[in-house]
């Protein structure tokens, strides 16, 4: 019988069966890892119109996130504040003539918003409501983090599905007192709070687990 | 060698199968009739398997790939207009959910269960006439589990959101619901493809190594060589081969049942009436051997007498496979009415409506034909001249396949749109795309069949020319056949005879 293929060709089976399955393991752990929220998301820091600074107005300032974001008790949506709420303060009284907010002068003259780019985003088909998340006490740091601590806002979490569900499977590390929402610096460690034990809880949080819960 | 008439039988040949023709059907266990036709020799049958391989392709097959191809391309077409507009293009309405998508799921995989249960459970029973038809059997299931799982795979509808059907690690905490028998369905038959196509592959080997040994060009060499990893048909090869492929066998066997038992609880598992049935496991599996006979002599009678396999695929082979036709049909035909005794006996008003309406509501035509083509045509094998005769063998096993796909389509669709609530009743029609779809999918079964006879040996060679009584140790010795364990010294080295005898 004549030979038709080199001896070296033996080995292919082995490799191909050593080879196959680490392949297969190594796509799924890819796909699993670098195509993951926590990877692509995490971290992400789009450039701002203007240079406004959570760390200065919320941190060192002391704002409340709510003198901003005022519906974010009341609705789904939590509000970007119109330019006439920072023109409230910049108008007259703070740095008038700020040349970074030159912007801002602008689109207030003109009647138009200013066009912040927006950081946490969720799905279209994924529904959340800021209102109902507040009542239940989950604080503001939980999702978006220490925002009194960024001169510019970074995404600190993944905001994926596993995400979410890692809380309403097991929310009660994540809740607080009702009125420590906005308290960045509020560490459930040390306040070792109960929220079974909280008289102003009128009714045990019971966050949905099932598909139509959030896909509505 | 490279004649191109359809029939390979040279005169002498003829004469003798004429002969043995009227002998071949007085199968006393006495004095039974050699399975193959004319007293072949192990170089005979290389011969005529591997005529169809290595001939200069006939008109006749470019013609018939031909069309498979177009219908391909409507399967193609209809498929990707389909993943661009959604389910909506097909005839689904609100009680109809699951249309004609399940239906040709079901009817598909049926189709392919006759493979197996030829080739692993008559493995396993000694049945040694499954010897000539195993291979070509195998193939026809390979194919329709490619056509079924086509079906649920296109009916998710957001196709590209398919993996969510495997226990993937993901960012979404999400985990197939293992308790669906859907999921089930995904797992049986993806094993049962697997199985299939391991096990169909390892009875190739010997063969391909026959084929490699007689290529006459370099490309067949390599391709034929590659696939035929690097099998010598030493004893040592014999040996590992008969153990890999009795495993398999063993491993496939419960494979045959478990795979519609698992297509059954589809329909067993939810609670509509006319689909949550204890019956469904058996009459499914039963309706699928049914339909993967049928099927199996439709395109048996064709391939036997396009590429001349008339010593190999015998009368006997057909008789035999008639009468498991009869038999598993009758099962069917028991299950329908046994179907409606309990529909009567439940004394369940929505079971009884639900049965009253399958024979006389509004699918009372789907219906009859359902029991006139499974029931009632079947009953022709009872005669022996039916059993045997290719008209009435090629239109019956049609029939039967007519019959098996309107039982799925009875089930699904009647039961479906009469559910509960009547004020969701509804009557389901199918548009141009569930027909497109549905015919699509035959090209997609013929185009893979057609190129299955041009390149690969469409018998098993290799098992055939054990059940040649010069494959007997005692062949010649004496007359009866207490041998018949011994068979594993007698496979020949596919090439060997070949060469020897094609100078």
């Amino acid at each position: 019988m004549a030979v038709i293929f080199p001896r070296w060709t033996n080995r292919i089976p082995f490799y191909l069966g050593a080879g196959g399955p680490v392949v297969l393991g190594g796509l799924i752990f890819a796909i699993w890892y670098w195509f993951s929220p926590q990877y692509t998301d995490v971290g992400y820091q789009p450039r701002q119109p203007i240079p406004f600074s959570h760390k200065l107005h919320a941190g060192n300032l002391g704002l409340d996130c709510r003198y901003c974001h005022n519906t974010v008790e009341r609705a789904a949506h939590a509000a970007i504040p119109p330019t006439s709420t920072c023109m409230g303060c910049h108008e007259k009284l703070v740095k008038p003539n700020s040349i970074p907010l030159a912007p801002l002068r602008a689109a207030h003259a003109a009647g138009k918003p200013v066009k912040w780019v927006k950081v946490h985003m969720l799905p279209d088909y994924a529904y959340f409501n800021h209102s109902v998340h507040l009542a239940a006490g989950v604080g503001c740091t939980s999702c978006h983090g220490r925002i009194d601590q960024m001169p510019i806002v970074t995404q600190k979490q993944p905001l994926s599905m596993s995400w979410c569900l890692e809380c309403h499977r097991n929310p009660k590390p994540h809740l607080r007192p009702l009125d420590q929402i906005t308290n960045m610096a509020w560490d459930s460690k040390k306040a070792g709070y109960d929220p079974d034990k909280d008289p102003m809880r009128k009714r045990k949080v019971n966050p949905p687990t099932y598909c139509s819960g959030c896909h509505r | 060698m490279a004649e191109t008439t359809t029939s390979a039988l040279s005169p002498e040949i003829q004469a003798a199968v004429n002969a043995d023709t009227k002998t071949q059907l007085d199968d006393g266990v006495e004095k039974r009739v050699p399975l193959l036709l004319g007293d072949p020799s192990f170089n005979d049958v290389t011969e005529i398997v591997c005529r169809p391989v290595e001939w200069t392709v006939p008109r006749a097959w470019y013609i018939f790939f031909g069309c498979a191809a177009m219908l391909l391309g409507v399967l193609v077409l209809s498929t990707a207009y389909l993943f661009w507009e959604g389910t909506g293009i097909w005839g689904l309405n609100n009680p109809v959910s699951w249309g004609w998508a399940i239906v040709n799921f079901v009817f598909w995989v049926g189709i392919g269960h006759a493979g197996t249960l030829i080739s692993a459970i008559l493995f396993l029973l000694r049945q040694k006439w499954r010897t000539s038809i195993n291979r070509f059997a195998e193939a026809m299931t390979i194919f329709a589990v490619m056509c079924a799982l086509l079906f649920p795979t296109i009916h998710v509808g957001r196709v590209w959101l398919l993996y969510y059907v495997f226990p993937l690690p993901n960012q979404m905490a999400m985990w197939p619901n293992f308790r669906s028998p859907l999921l089930w369905d995904v797992f049986a038959v993806t094993i049962y493809g697997t199985v299939s196509i391991v096990f169909w592959y390892t009875g190739l080997i010997p063969d391909l190594a026959t084929l490699r040994d007689r290529a006459k060009t370099r490309v067949r060499r390599i391709v034929y060589g590659i696939f035929s990893l690097g099998w010598r048909g030493s004893a040592r090869h014999w040996q590992h081969y008969e153990k890999a492929y009795g495993m398999l066998a063993g491993l496939a066997t419960p494979l045959v049942l478990s795979v519609h038992s698992v297509v059954s609880f589809d329909f067993a598992v939810a609670q509509l009436p006319g689909w949550h049935t204890t019956i469904f496991p058996p009459y499914f599996v039963a309706g699928a051997i049914y339909s993967g006979f049928g099927m199996v002599i439709t395109l048996m009678v064709i391939a036997r007498k396009l590429f001349g396999l008339e010593r190999i695929v015998t009368l006997r082979h057909f008789d035999n496979m008639a009468k498991i036709t009869l038999l598993t049909g009758s099962i069917v035909g028991y299950a329908y009415s046994m179907e409606f005794f309990i529909a009567w006996y439940s004394g369940n008003p929505y079971e009884t409506f639900t049965f009253i309406n399958r024979a006389f509501g509004p699918y009372a035509w789907a219906y009859w034909i359902m029991v006139t083509c499974n029931v009632i045509v079947p009953q022709i094998f009872w005669f022996k001249k039916a059993r045997t005769h290719m008209g009435v063998l090629f239109v019956v096993s049609i029939l039967v396949n007519v019959g098996m796909w309107f039982e799925r389509f009875v089930i699904v669709a009647s039961s479906l749109s009469r559910d509960f609530l009547p004020s969701s009743w509804d009557y389901f029609s199918p548009t141009i795309w569930d027909i497109a779809a549905f015919v699509g999918s035959f090209g997609l079964f013929f185009f893979m069949f057609s190129l299955f006879v041009r390149f690969l040996p469409m018998v098993s060679m290799a098992e055939v020319k054990t059940v040649l009584p010069k494959a007997d140790p005692h062949h010649g010795h004496h007359d009866d056949d207490h041998g018949d364990d011994h068979h594993g010294d007698d496979h020949d080295h596919g090439d060997d005879d070949a060469k020897e005898e094609e100078e």
